[in-house]
């Protein structure tokens, strides 16, 4: 079929000189993905042009200007009165439970429809899949009633129910991950040999042994590029924080910067230190863990 | 044409039943033989997932549904009237912000469809073919998406502010009466941050279409190179249908990314004066003071019945196949 394709595509051209025009083409591919690159530089290096500049320097060259102070004030300042350090700890509060409960559900549904044959096996992926593509607007008033009409202790949440309350972000955080982990999980384990799980039920294992001590072993690559995605789309999350958390002093980093706008009006080298405070875990995991991000970001989409 | 398609599960392990060595009873066969803690861990597995999936996405889906439908301010559960279609017929008729929210939505998914992913494939093809720094351009291509979209609206706020952004200062028009508030000016704002979720999804795009390039058979360019096709040619009618799982993915993201433009825009002004957006029309209507549910959940009903067209196509792409299988 694609050899066709190939041979219509080549009926009305004579044969091109390819290989002698490559060295040419490929200067001004370095000349547009320079300019590209460089402009795609531009927003980020000014943030941090801009937060590493005191506010005193501003006031008194401009902001486009190379006079003045380089330090860091504007971060330790960002830190301590900002209340960053409030938001980072917030952040890693709801990102590390929430990513390790969704790894976990996801990997036992996904065991259960891809090892098992079972009727409904297909109905249930479906509905977890289309769960996760949904906009998380189209859940948010019923979500927050809820959360609002469903009454706790105080001593649990001093709001009285679940609003204001780290659980409910993670909780929903975690039921709407789950559906992209399953399907990614399932997939991985599906293309994991059938024999394995056979000689092992020979073996009298049980579901719980195949599970634990077969199949989860066997998914670690698929754990690492799930589990890295997943810490950056937690804690790159805006809106259910937005959503369910009303005191300041609770919401995580990704949240919180906005309020940094209301709070420093006019500080914009605060607000630059904020947005790259914000920027460096990502960026540190992204150094660290590029390999696993890409991986995860492909998983899901390798089967169309 | 689906024979291009890689296909990543082996076929042994979709039908485990056809393994050798087992014996005729197909179907049934295997939960027949679990015993019956087996059978409670596994439903278990199943269970505890489902339930959550159940409760905090489906139900409330529903539920924003049937909320459409009627007229309560979220205090008292038994203050919930029934409103018939008012509140549809009061966002189509009498909801300023509406129409040009829909409209938003659109040029936004027209602005992602026709520049960013074009832009995204291109910046792949161009690094698929091993220059030099390869590697260093796809970082920094790829850095944005690191990034939450929240954060993308302020770091594009500071390079685009009127007196002390960096966009008018090159322009020449910083602290000049021509200066632009990009985000502030309700005539451009939404082309501002546009372009700003435009920096995000290029380089998503290009990550993903860079794996698919990959996984094109070198084979197939071969082939069209002896049959004399010139480098554009070889792309378009060879290497880009042979991607066509990725380009399905790449349409849905697209698209979705489209409607859930949310971040961006409520972080530069909460999606008014010029920025109205559906997602975020529907959030205004349930925080603060007037807490119109039954509006806000008309709304959501709206982006509802819009994205179940992305949904639906992917779905029956993805598991259509399998179900034939």
């Amino acid at each position: 079929m694609s050899t066709t394709t190939a041979r219509a595509g080549g009926q009305d051209t004579a044969p091109a000189p390819r290989s002698g025009s490559r060295p040419k083409r490929h200067y001004g591919t370095h000349i547009f993905l320079t300019v590209m690159a460089v402009m795609w530089l531009i927003p980020l290096g000014w943030s941090v042009f801009t937060a590493l500049r005191p506010v005193a320097s501003t006031n008194e060259h401009g902001y486009f200007s190379l006079a003045g102070a380089f330090n860091f004030d504007n971060f330790i300042q960002a830190w301590t009165q900002g209340g960053f350090a409030t938001y980072f700890w917030n952040s890693v509060i709801i990102t590390v439970p929430a990513v390790l409960v969704t790894l976990f559900l996801a990997s036992l549904m996904a065991f259960a429809v891809s090892r098992v044959n079972w009727k409904f096996n297909i109905t249930l992926l479906i509905m977890f899949t289309a769960g996760n593509l949904l906009p998380p607007q189209v859940l948010a008033a019923p979500l927050f009633e809820m959360a609002k009409h469903f009454e706790v202790p105080y001593s649990f949440s001093d709001s009285g129910n679940m609003l204001n309350t780290y659980i409910i972000v993670i909780a929903v955080n975690t039921a709407f991950q789950m559906g992209f982990c399953t399907f990614v999980l399932s997939n991985y384990m599906k293309a994991l040999s059938a024999d394995l799980t056979e000689a092992a039920l020979v073996d009298g294992a049980g579901i719980w042994r195949q599970y634990r001590e077969i199949i989860l072993p066997l998914c670690r690559p698929a754990f690492a590029a799930l589990g890295t995605l997943q810490v950056i789309f937690i804690y790159n999350d805006y809106f259910w924080p937005l959503l369910f958390i009303q005191s300041g002093n609770r919401l995580p980093i990704t949240t919180a910067i906005n309020n940094l706008q209301g709070q420093f009006l006019n500080n914009y080298n605060l607000l630059a230190a904020g947005a790259v405070i914000t920027v460096i875990p990502t960026l540190v995991i992204y150094l660290l863990l590029q390999r696993q991000f890409v991986a995860g970001l492909t998983l899901g989409s390798s089967k169309g | 044409m689906s024979s291009t398609a890689r296909e990543l599960i082996p076929p042994e392990s979709r039908e485990p039943e056809g393994a050798p060595g087992r014996t005729g009873k197909a179907r049934g066969g295997r939960v027949r033989r679990l015993s019956g803690r087996d059978k409670l861990v596994l439903s278990l597995m199943v269970g505890i997932p489902t339930l959550i999936e159940l409760t905090l996405v489906w139900l409330p889906m529903l539920m924003s549904v049937g909320l459409s439908f009627t007229r309560w301010n979220g205090l008292d559960l038994g203050d919930i009237r029934s409103a018939g279609l008012d509140n549809y017929q009061y966002i189509s008729q009498d909801y300023p912000p509406f129409w040009p929210a829909v409209q938003h939505n659109m040029l936004w998914l027209l602005f992602l469809a026709l520049i960013a992913t074009p832009l995204g494939l291109l910046l792949a093809v161009l690094l698929d073919q091993n220059i030099r720094g390869s590697k260093i351009y796809q970082s920094i291509f790829f850095a944005p998406v690191m990034l939450s979209l929240a954060l993308i609206g302020i770091i594009w706020q500071l390079f685009y502010q009127r007196d002390n952004g960096l966009l008018n200062f090159l322009l020449g028009t910083a602290g000049t009466p021509q200066a632009v508030d990009w985000f502030g000016d309700s005539s451009v704002n939404i082309w501002a941050a546009m372009i700003a979720a435009t920096w995000r999804h290029a380089g998503y795009v290009m990550l993903l279409y860079l794996a698919g390039l990959k996984g094109v058979d070198p084979s197939l360019k071969e082939a069209a190179a002896i049959d004399g096709a010139n480098g554009y040619q070889t792309f378009f009618r060879v290497v880009f249908p042979a991607m066509r799982p990725i380009n399905i993915v790449i349409v849905v993201i697209t698209i979705i990314e489209s409607l859930r433009a949310f971040d961006v825009v409520y972080v530069i002004n909460r999606g008014t004066n010029g920025l109205e957006m559906l997602s975020a029309l529907v959030i205004q209507n349930l925080v603060g003071e007037g807490q119109v549910i039954g509006v806000g959940s008309a709304l959501a009903v709206v982006l509802l019945v819009i994205s179940l067209v992305p949904i639906v196509f992917y779905l029956s792409r993805t598991f259509g196949k399998e179900n034939k299988a």
